[in-house]
């Protein structure tokens, strides 16, 4: 059975590794330089993120499990990610939807985690939030303005949300591991971050006139579980294919 | 910052004030507050951003001071908590950084021009050649210019 901690320190690092490497997907083609630069830095924050929770999950469980073990050498069904991280980037708008509700959850997230009574987590969270705030920030920037533009934007921004409005509450959802970390004051409470959440997105889909998220369909869960989309097994392709190739290579 | 306070931790502070940041090397790590501490026998550093590629380089760099400096012994430890700020960017750092053609962080909405001092600047890009900075432009003399981001 493995130690709750060690699993949550998993989630938590898995979630932005898997963001990180789909962001850094854009690195060379993105519509403009700038947003080339600023997709590029999110993911580098993201994905030295995913560094320090994966190396203290590895810690946690003393097999000998490093950060770029637990990366590059685990199926896909031994992920927890959330299933809003690993779907395609789609166009800018779903990249940039998906980037301000995954942020604005993780900046609430983070902010809260601080507060952990497991001083490891509680230190990286500090940190990760500073970063964090900034992509959501740059992220509402381009809702704002996306949907505030001409037709067309207007249009892919609001179909770009309701596609991903689905996996939102995936994000808020907790299980029996995790409430019992709650009760130790380690997790994060996450049902009380919703309203913050909801409150902050409102804020920003207002600010562009945008129409709230309608629900395509109910919501989809199971990332926590290892139950993912198809999608995910082909970014652990591309990520862990030269580790898996050539393992323990050195350059 | 220096801590114990002999002669000896004088000396390593002296090696690691000479120790240059490799993206901003005008400035050296003691500048850019990532020397949290200095003890006779552990050096406590810390990383500005999670995932900033610098990290690795700067422990090295820092490494091969300190033993080109006689200082083998001597500890490197990396610590998270309590998170690297601008603010602990010295005076004699942001000074640097301005000459060096960098606006250095501040909390104002605007930065002034590091070349020409016009105040009649604008932000490019919110992110720039590296997570510590941001992309700006003057509109008096047309040159871009970095901008430390406030973190």
């Amino acid at each position: 059975m493995d130690d709750p901690i060690f699993t949550y320190a998993l989630r938590i690092g898995d979630d932005a590794l898997v963001l990180g490497q789909r962001v850094s997907e854009w690195c060379g083609t993105a519509p403009t330089l700038e947003v080339d630069l600023s997709l590029a830095n999110v993911a580098l924050d993201l994905i030295g993120q995913a560094t320090l929770f994966l190396g203290l999950a590895g810690e946690i469980e003393g097999a000998g499990r490093d950060a770029d073990r637990l990366a590059f050498f685990r199926d896909v069904d031994a992920f927890q990610n959330a299933l809003m991280v690993e779907q395609p980037n789609g166009d800018f708008a779903r990249t940039i939807a998906r980037q301000f509700l995954f942020s604005t959850y993780q900046e609430g997230f983070y902010g809260a985690l601080s507060h952990s009574a497991e001083p490891r987590l509680a230190a990286i969270a500090a940190k990760a939030v500073k970063e964090v705030r900034y992509h959501a920030a740059l992220a509402g920037d381009w809702i704002v303005r996306l949907g505030d533009g001409t037709d067309e934007s207007r249009q892919r921004m609001i179909e770009a949300l309701d596609w991903h409005w689905r996996f939102v509450d995936e994000l808020f959802a907790m299980d029996a591991g995790e409430r019992a970390l709650l009760e130790k004051s380690i997790a994060v409470d996450r049902a009380a971050l919703r309203p913050a959440f909801d409150a902050a997105v409102g804020a920003i889909l207002a600010a562009g006139d945008l129409p709230a998220p309608r629900y395509p369909q109910r919501p989809v869960m199971g990332g926590r579980r290892g139950h993912h989309s198809e999608h995910l097994g082909h970014l652990l392709a591309t990520l862990q294919h030269i580790p898996r190739s050539y393992p323990d290579a050195r350059w | 910052m220096v801590s114990g306070g002999d002669d000896r931790c004088a000396r390593i502070a002296r090696v690691l004030a000479e120790v240059p940041d490799p993206e901003i090397p005008v400035l050296s790590v003691v500048d850019l507050g990532i020397v949290r501490d200095v003890g006779p026998a552990r050096v406590t550093i810390t990383p500005t951003y999670s995932g900033c590629p610098a990290t690795h380089a700067i422990e090295a760099a820092i490494r091969q001071a300190l033993d080109a400096a006689g200082f083998e012994g001597v500890a490197i430890e990396t610590v998270l908590s309590p998170p690297w700020t601008t603010d602990w960017i010295s005076a004699d750092g942001r000074a640097k950084l301005s000459a060096y053609g960098i606006a250095p962080p501040t909390m104002a909405a605007c930065a002034p021009c590091p070349r020409c001092n016009s105040s009649d600047t604008e932000e490019v890009s919110r992110f720039g050649s590296t997570p510590c900075k941001a992309l700006w432009r003057c509109r008096a003399c047309l040159e871009p210019f970095d901008r430390f981001k406030c973190h």
